[in-house]
């Protein structure tokens, strides 16, 4: 990669309404020139209705972080899921 | 030149114009499969050259479909010589270096987009529907290759350099994609095919907005050279046939 090019990271939208989803990265020196290499990488074999791009070093990220002081506290306190409750005899529709 | 006595003949041998540039251009850009600067490149390239080539079997087939006996888009592309191939001198041109590519590339994108909008309004139905379908692919390369235009003439010394140089070189078969000769004014009578030479202007117009913007300047005094509708081709296609026809002709009728 040429030295004076970034990263960006690539979001498509399948259709209108949902979210769009990350898909992968380009590599490009600018804003423009990624945008159509994310169109002519990701867009090829699907058809999509909108493509995002984030510059990667924009990204705030969580990696590196303390995964088990950031994550896994939830584990042991089942009580915070629905599903934790038994379903009271004789309730519909659930 | 050939005489061509039935419509059906000339029918198809325009279409033969419209589909051997395509693919000449498209196994041209396949060239650099594996040797872009950059993967996304790489891609890039080769999308445009399977929009070309996917336009060039639209156009062979109808031409075969016209010729006695039938010939399939297969024995047209893979069992003709060169001196057989109709294609404009301009897609023939060697890959050079990557501005080489790109003005070659734009050279003929803007004139292609504007000629299939020509072609889309064709009495012939077929190439109405072919053109129709072509442009809105070939309107996406003229913008990839318009701005590698500016990137290239706008950009470093070097590049600027190579950009001009390739200019120069690719400006002298220009005149062939705007010459009008019988076959062209025949099938313009006839409803089917384009007035080329009416949109030089309009061509010209486009490509100096984006030359402008490139600091890149149209050479002065380009040659007319346009040999290539007529089937007189320069050694290079030589050479670039038969690695494309290669395993077609060693291996007759197979199938893949």
């Amino acid at each position: 990669m040429p030295n004076n090019w970034k990263t960006w990271e690539v979001f498509v939208r399948s259709q209108n309404g949902i979210a769009h989803r990350h898909i992968g990265s380009v590599q490009a020196s600018d804003a423009d020139m990624a945008l159509r290499y994310a169109r002519d990488v990701y867009t090829r074999r699907d058809a999509f209705v909108s493509l995002w791009l984030v510059a990667s070093e924009h990204l705030i990220s969580s990696a590196g972080q303390d995964q088990s002081a950031w994550f896994e506290t939830a584990h042991d306190k089942g009580y915070r899921q629905a599903t934790f409750y038994p379903v009271p005899d004789g309730v519909q529709n659930l | 030149m050939t005489t061509h006595r039935t419509p059906g003949a000339q029918l198809s041998e325009y279409l033969l114009r419209l589909g051997d540039s395509t693919l000449i251009l498209a196994q041209q850009l396949c060239g650099w499969c594996g040797h872009a600067p950059t993967l996304e490149e790489d891609v890039a390239l080769s999308n445009v050259a399977l929009d070309l080539l996917g336009q060039s079997r639209l156009w062979l087939d109808y031409a075969g479909s016209q010729m006695t006996p039938r010939q399939s888009e297969d024995q047209l592309a893979y069992q003709r010589d060169a001196e057989q191939f109709r294609n404009v001198l301009l897609v023939e041109q060697p890959n050079g270096n990557f501005a080489d590519t790109q003005v070659r590339q734009f050279l003929f994108d803007s004139w292609h987009c504007l000629l299939l909008r020509e072609l889309s309004r064709s009495s012939d139905a077929q190439v109405s529907a072919i053109a129709s379908k072509a442009r809105k692919e070939v309107a996406y390369h003229l913008q990839r290759s318009s701005e590698w235009v500016v990137r290239l003439g706008d950009g470093t010394a070097r590049s600027h350099a190579y950009a001009q140089q390739a200019l120069a070189h690719c400006a002298d078969h220009v005149h062939e994609l705007f010459a009008m000769d019988g076959l062209d004014q025949a099938m313009l009578h006839a409803g089917i095919g384009a007035d080329l030479a009416a949109l030089k202007p309009e061509w010209f117009s486009y490509v100096q907005q984006v030359l402008a913007a490139a600091r890149l300047s149209y050479p002065q005094n380009p040659l007319n050279l346009d040999a290539g509708k007529r089937g007189q081709h320069g050694e290079h296609l030589v050479g670039l046939l038969m690695e494309m026809q290669y395993l077609a002709r060693s291996n007759p009728g197979a199938q893949w």
